[in-house]
């Protein structure tokens, strides 16, 4: 039975997908609207209590969590495709940091200005620029604090591609793109060839090309 | 070498001491007085470039972020002391699962009320009222889909305590205790229960005996 992942469209999902395809595991995809609150359905809440994107289902087994679905799978696949994990309990000890560091420290302020300043855009409506300064001047201090790493190692955990660099592409694509703040990565030289690097992997360019996401209006 | 533990005092370095003992790892602590600012200081920078508790050292080895680093231990030592991460792939991907719940799901709105409500006294911050209403609304919500988790398994990830219950320990103790909002878990019978397993396992007894809380 092939892997199902739920709501291909968001950035949380395509996530997964990028893993996905970095371990050859095949999967077919089920769209849920989010913007027409299929999430937020009993339907869909059975899967995923929390009404949030992801949720896979791989046979009569349900996992949700988009970081915990990564784990999930390099760890199942540990010896196909993309290794993810690194090559010793070290590394992986590094590249768990550098995912929690994501997750706490990169994410929350690059979201914010997701919902602050996309979406209201989406909908022709203002946004607060308050709100987006402050989340700017976070995200600006994480991505010191990485320009210093990468100017040490090729990838955040070491030397090689890891699952806490994955787990930066879906939300820093929108940062360079629709959100034109490509001016806070290409100021930092090292940050900068890191994107470059880790956005122009084949695996990252198929998500791109096969599933489109919720703020093409604003390309 | 033994294991070096920064800042024993506060929250998140707790969930790192309690997974060292059930994993019998010995180990030392080094104090860090946030209220000094010790955190932002050169040379705690040098090992935690963000300026958060905890950082451990390991030999030559330096590993921060709380549960990157009870994965790190739970992973090394699987073999030594409580198994916190289930029996087989599935099991552990729950683990993952519950793990990434508490961390972006529990401890969020609980981290809001201790900063608002505990810190804000202590340094002079002002407290947002907002976001102490909000959070509260969020913890109801969250702790609704815990009770009815926990009513068909006696742990998060399954019937096996895990790294994903442990990590509720140290915000799980401020909520219970000096934030007032004891009810929140008392009114859910489910979660009651499982916070009174979880609270009263040896490893949490000891690090409250050991480690006071700043509030």
């Amino acid at each position: 039975m092939v892997v199902k992942v739920y709501g291909p469209d968001y950035a949380t999902t395509k996530r997964v997908i990028v893993c996905l395809i970095e371990k050859e595991v095949e999967f077919e995809t089920v769209h849920v609207d989010g913007f027409k609150k299929e999430h937020k359905q009993p339907e869909y809440l059975k899967l995923q209590p929390f009404g949030l994107f992801p949720v896979v289902q791989d046979g009569d087994y349900t996992i949700y969590e988009s970081r915990a679905i990564l784990r999930y799978f390099s760890e199942k696949y540990k010896n196909q495709g993309t290794d993810l994990l690194g090559k010793t309990i070290e590394e992986r000890g590094l590249v768990e940091q550098w995912l929690e560091v994501e997750g706490h420290n990169y994410n929350p302020p690059i979201y914010n200005l997701v919902v602050n300043i996309m979406v209201p855009a989406l909908f022709g409506e203002p946004s607060d620029p308050k709100a987006s300064e402050e989340d700017e001047e976070k995200l600006g201090k994480v991505l010191d604090i990485y320009e210093e790493r990468l100017s040490k190692t090729k990838y955040l955990a070491g030397d090689f591609f890891s699952l806490a660099d994955l787990s930066h592409l879906p939300f820093t694509y929108y940062l360079m793109n629709q959100m034109k703040k490509g001016y806070m990565v290409r100021q930092r030289k090292h940050v900068s060839a890191w994107w470059d690097d880790i956005s122009n992997r084949p695996s990252w360019k198929k998500v791109l090309q096969l599933y489109k996401h919720p703020f093409e209006s604003l390309d | 070498m033994v294991v070096k533990v920064y800042g024993p005092t506060y929250g998140s370095p707790k969930r790192v001491l309690v997974c060292l003992i059930e994993k019998e790892i010995e180990f030392e602590t080094v104090d860090v007085d946030l209220f000094k600012g010790e955190n932002n200081e050169p040379e705690f920078l040098k090992l935690q470039p963000f300026g958060a508790v905890p950082v451990i050292q390991d030999g030559d080895y330096t590993l921060y972020e709380s549960r990157a680093i009870i994965r790190y231990y739970a992973e090394k030592y699987k073999d030594q002391g409580t198994d916190l991460w289930g029996k087989t792939i599935e099991e552990r991907g729950l683990v993952e699962q519950w793990l990434e719940v508490e961390a972006h799901n529990f401890h969020p709105p609980v981290y809001n009320l201790v900063i608002n409500v505990l810190f804000a006294p202590l340094t002079g911050a002002p407290s947002d009222q907002k976001v102490i209403e909000e959070s509260d609304k969020k913890l109801e919500k969250v702790l609704d889909i815990y009770e009815e988790r926990l009513s068909k398994t006696r742990y998060l990830a399954g019937d096996f305590f895990s790294l994903a219950d442990l990590s509720h320990l140290p915000f799980g103790h401020y909520l219970m205790n000096q934030s007032g909002r004891g009810t929140l878990v008392r009114e859910r019978k489910h979660v009651s229960a499982w916070w009174d397993d979880i609270s009263n396992r040896h490893s949490w007894k000891k690090v409250l005996q050991l480690y006071k809380y700043p509030v």
